[in-house]
């Protein structure tokens, strides 16, 4: 124990499950959920979509709401939530000296204007003029704003007053895994005494599952677990709408202040496998082989996004490095790309924190475990590139 | 013996490989002697038409072969050249560099002719929203999909030049190529790393984001002198030119690259941000962010104000941006800021947006290293309401041990550098 470790104070979550930490903890430790999809809005696709959020509860001003699409409005509705559960939000002294590391995405481009230069443009040659005159008039000029990446953050210092620091990160779920990590870094060397981390990712729009349909990764069938989707279906990957947001402290700062504590962040690891090379599977039980792993069985809160590749070598790389009891949570979520590997974190350390296991999300696929687990293993290992995982352990 | 830690006790971190590309050209000479000859890289559009745009001027670089293959291909290009010139020149290995890489780019999308190409081949029977996806599942188009991937530029980067771990991309806006390093010289200071590669690059001028710009009222429409558009602190200014570029600095903490006998070309002593929750595009109108910004970098170095001889500004040539940028020095350094040498390399190479950080940070590193201080030029009507110093039209040899670089962004994104000749 140390006073610079990095613990967990607050917590932040939606997904099609609902809002708030203790509601996930409360639908996911509960056996024999079924998850909550919409298989027809973008058929052949299934999404798990949003939930109905009153987002004023966490960005009072509409014109702030205004200025944002989807995707930024709900990480910040998100990191308000995660702000409120750490006992932060309008704290000025606290926000203002706050650091935040947002993964992110963006361009949730206006689909209608897309669509209309695309069909004026199959009666045209001039394609690149036709494009000056239709953005040049139909575009709304904020909406820029309001799709740009390192926005999200922007809007979370607007409208939360998180000020410390702003940094954006992209890239997928590297992006998650990279934001987690360097916070924690910081914070375990002094460079920083607390922090907001997170992501946010909106499936709901066709540009996203695009993509990942690009690189052929969507699957295309009957929605099945994440460790059940056959090849002859599709990529593997079912996509959701969801965000997670963590508020990271040193050890000290939390005591000063009194703060609850969920876990601590023991350690991160992460990586950047040369997959054509084909050594994935050794390079994530690489990666777990780096932590000081209990003796026995123990919780794998898994990010597995279903791509056929990465979610393979996973399960046996899992398998191979140590005494795990799987549970890839994207089956009941979906895959949400940048917020993949903090939701990852947060519930392993809702499960640390309220001394049990969550019952198998898929019991065919899932072993049983028992008791209170004193650590658990959160992983995010890329549909694509890149991969993380954090060791939470008790407070 | 050198001491190698600063005054918190931290590794301190040199700067040993430097590399860049602008409009102006490719490589650290012939931008050096085109910026300290106040040549402007400022030109009209030939890259796409410029129907129905009031901006018909930019920065482009158009001499290179992605130049025209779209903003991810032309991004991960001028990174390559930019990091090959910096880790060739700091004698560490080209394809085994064995540090992390931090690179600040801009957010990618689908390219315009990816998806008119995609749509040439729908079935329009199917409902809109499918019709991209169907052609998407049926022809993979693996460059079309990595074209639309964050980490992609990154992880080819990596793959090059044998960079260790995960790498991150980021985008703090304008700022970008500023917190690149910042993070770089983070992870050294934590003891991670001995090296780290901070890349700014930024190839993305396509049509629709000068149009979304243009939008914002952010550009100039000066257009019938391009290389006068660019005037930071000008009465006239009207508004940043759309540029692109990139610069590398290879990172190392000084201990490692005396042991390796590396040539050390500077120091990068400090480094200071502070987020603005003011509005999405200006700043709070009394400056504090931006003042805090400067005075965390100032203390993170260790050195006052006083210390300062010459401002690198981020000088955009926005009414805005000049007036705020010149209400937070002249708060931090007080009457000094008269007589301080602030010059905006963006006068001549417009604005990189994601590079712009990184690119100023190399020309910082040269202005120290040559003793002499690039101007800024279109400064031929002085703004009465900001009084400065801009080293105006031509270059001036100077006596410069320390930088102060700035970089401020959309989305309240402040970040600031302090570069010194010498360590400690």
């Amino acid at each position: 124990m140390s006073e610079r470790d990095v613990v967990i104070t607050g917590i932040g979550l939606v997904s099609s499950l609902g809002e708030g930490a203790d509601s996930h903890w409360q639908v996911l430790s509960t056996p024999g959920q079924a998850p909550r999809i919409d298989a027809e809005r973008f058929a052949p696709y299934t999404i798990h979509p949003l939930p109905p959020i009153d987002w004023g509860q966490q960005i009072p001003k509409r014109g702030d709401q205004r200025q944002m699409e989807t995707w930024q409005r709900l990480g910040t509705y998100t990191a308000g939530l995660a702000l409120d559960d750490a006992g932060m939000k309008g704290d000025d002294a606290l926000v203002t000296t706050m650091d935040m590391i947002v993964a992110a995405g963006g361009g949730e481009r206006d689909e209608a204007v897309d669509q209309s230069i695309l069909d004026a443009g199959l009666k045209r040659n001039d394609r690149e003029v036709l494009l000056n005159e239709k953005l040049t008039t139909e575009l709304r000029p904020t909406l820029f704003l309001a799709q740009l990446s390192n926005l999200l953050a922007g809007n979370i210092s607007i409208v939360h007053k998180v000020t410390g620091s702003s940094r954006t990160f992209m890239g997928e779920e590297g992006a998650g895994v990279a934001a987690v990590e360097t916070a924690a870094a910081r914070i375990r060397a002094g460079q920083s005494t607390h922090a907001l981390v997170g992501g946010a990712f909106q499936t709901e729009h066709p540009d996203m599952l695009l993509t990942y349909e690009l690189g052929g990764f969507l699957h295309r069938k009957r929605w099945k677990p994440v460790w059940s989707r056959a090849s002859n279906d599709g990529g593997g990957v079912i996509s959701g709408s969801g965000a997670a947001f963590l508020v990271l402290e040193s050890r000290a700062h939390a005591e000063a202040r009194g703060a609850k504590i969920y876990a601590v962040i023991q350690d991160v690891a992460s990586g950047r496998a040369r997959r054509a090379e084909g050594n994935l599977d050794e390079a994530i039980s690489g990666l777990v082989r780096r932590f000081d792993l209990p003796a026995e069985k123990m919780l794998a809160v898994s990010g597995a996004s279903g791509a056929h590749v990465a979610t393979g070598a996973e399960r046996r790389a899992l398998q191979s490095a140590g005494n795990f009891a799987l549970r890839g949570f994207s089956s009941l979520t979906g895959h949400l790309r940048e917020a993949q590997f903090p939701f990852a974190v947060a519930l392993a350390a809702l499960a640390v924190k309220n001394g049990a296991s969550y019952p198998a999300f898929d019991a065919e696929n899932e072993a049983e475990l028992d008791g209170a687990p004193k650590a658990a293993l959160a992983t995010a290992i890329g549909h694509h590139r890149f991969e993380g995982a954090a060791l939470v352990v008790a407070a | 013996m050198t001491k190698t830690t600063d005054h918190l006790g931290r590794p301190i971190v040199a700067i040993t490989g430097i590399g860049v590309v602008t409009s102006l050209g490719q490589g650290v000479e012939d931008n050096w002697a085109a910026l300290t000859a106040g040549r402007s890289g400022i030109h009209p559009i030939t890259r796409f038409p410029t129907d129905h745009l009031n901006t018909t001027i930019c920065g482009t670089v158009d001499f290179l072969p992605s130049s025209n293959k779209g903003a991810s291909a032309l991004t991960y290009e001028l990174a390559e050249l930019s990091a090959l010139e910096a880790i060739s020149g700091s004698g560490l290995s080209t394809n085994d560099f064995g540090g992390p890489l931090f690179l600040a780019s801009p957010p990618v999308e689908l390219d315009w002719r990816d998806r008119f190409s995609l749509y040439d081949s729908a079935n329009h029977d199917l409902p809109p929203y499918e019709r991209l996806l169907a052609v998407a599942r049926e022809q993979l188009r693996s460059e079309t999909f990595e074209s639309t991937q964050f980490g992609a530029i990154a992880d080819r980067l990596s793959d090059r030049f044998g960079a260790r771990g995960l790498p991150i991309t980021l985008s703090t806006a304008c700022a970008s190529g500023a917190t690149a390093i910042q993070l770089g010289v983070e992870a050294i200071r934590r003891g991670e790393a001995d090296r780290a590669l901070a890349i700014g690059a930024d190839g993305s001028a396509t049509a629709e984001a000068l149009i979304r710009f243009s939008l914002l009222s952010a550009l100039s429409t000066q257009n019938e002198f391009p290389e006068k558009a660019s005037k930071p602190f000008s009465k006239d200014r009207d508004g940043f030119v759309l540029a692109e570029g990139s610069a590398a600095l290879v990172l190392e903490s000084l201990e490692s690259a005396l042991a390796r006998g590396a040539k050390v070309l500077g120091i990068m002593a400090g480094c200071g941000e502070k987020a603005d929750d003011f509005h999405r595009t200006r700043s709070k109108p009394d400056a504090s962010p931006a003042i805090a910004t400067v005075n965390a970098a100032l203390a993170d170095a260790g050195i006052s104000a006083d210390d300062i001889d010459y401002i690198n500004a981020h000088g955009t040539s926005t009414p805005e941006n000049d007036k705020m940028e010149h209400l937070s020095l002249s708060t931090v350094f007080g009457e000094r800021m008269k007589k301080l040498p602030i010059s905006s390399n963006k006068s001549m190479i417009g604005h990189t947006l994601s590079a712009a950080g990184a690119v100023e940070a190399v020309f910082s590193v040269l202005t120290m290293q040559n003793g002499v201080i690039p101007p800024t030029i279109n400064y031929d009507n002085p703004d009465p309401a900001i009084e400065l110093d801009v080293v105006p039209n031509v270059k001036r040899e100077a006596e410069v041990r320390t930088v102060l670089s700035n970089s401020f962004g959309f989305g309240g994104q402040n970040a600031c550098l302090v570069m010194a000749r010498e360590p400690g």
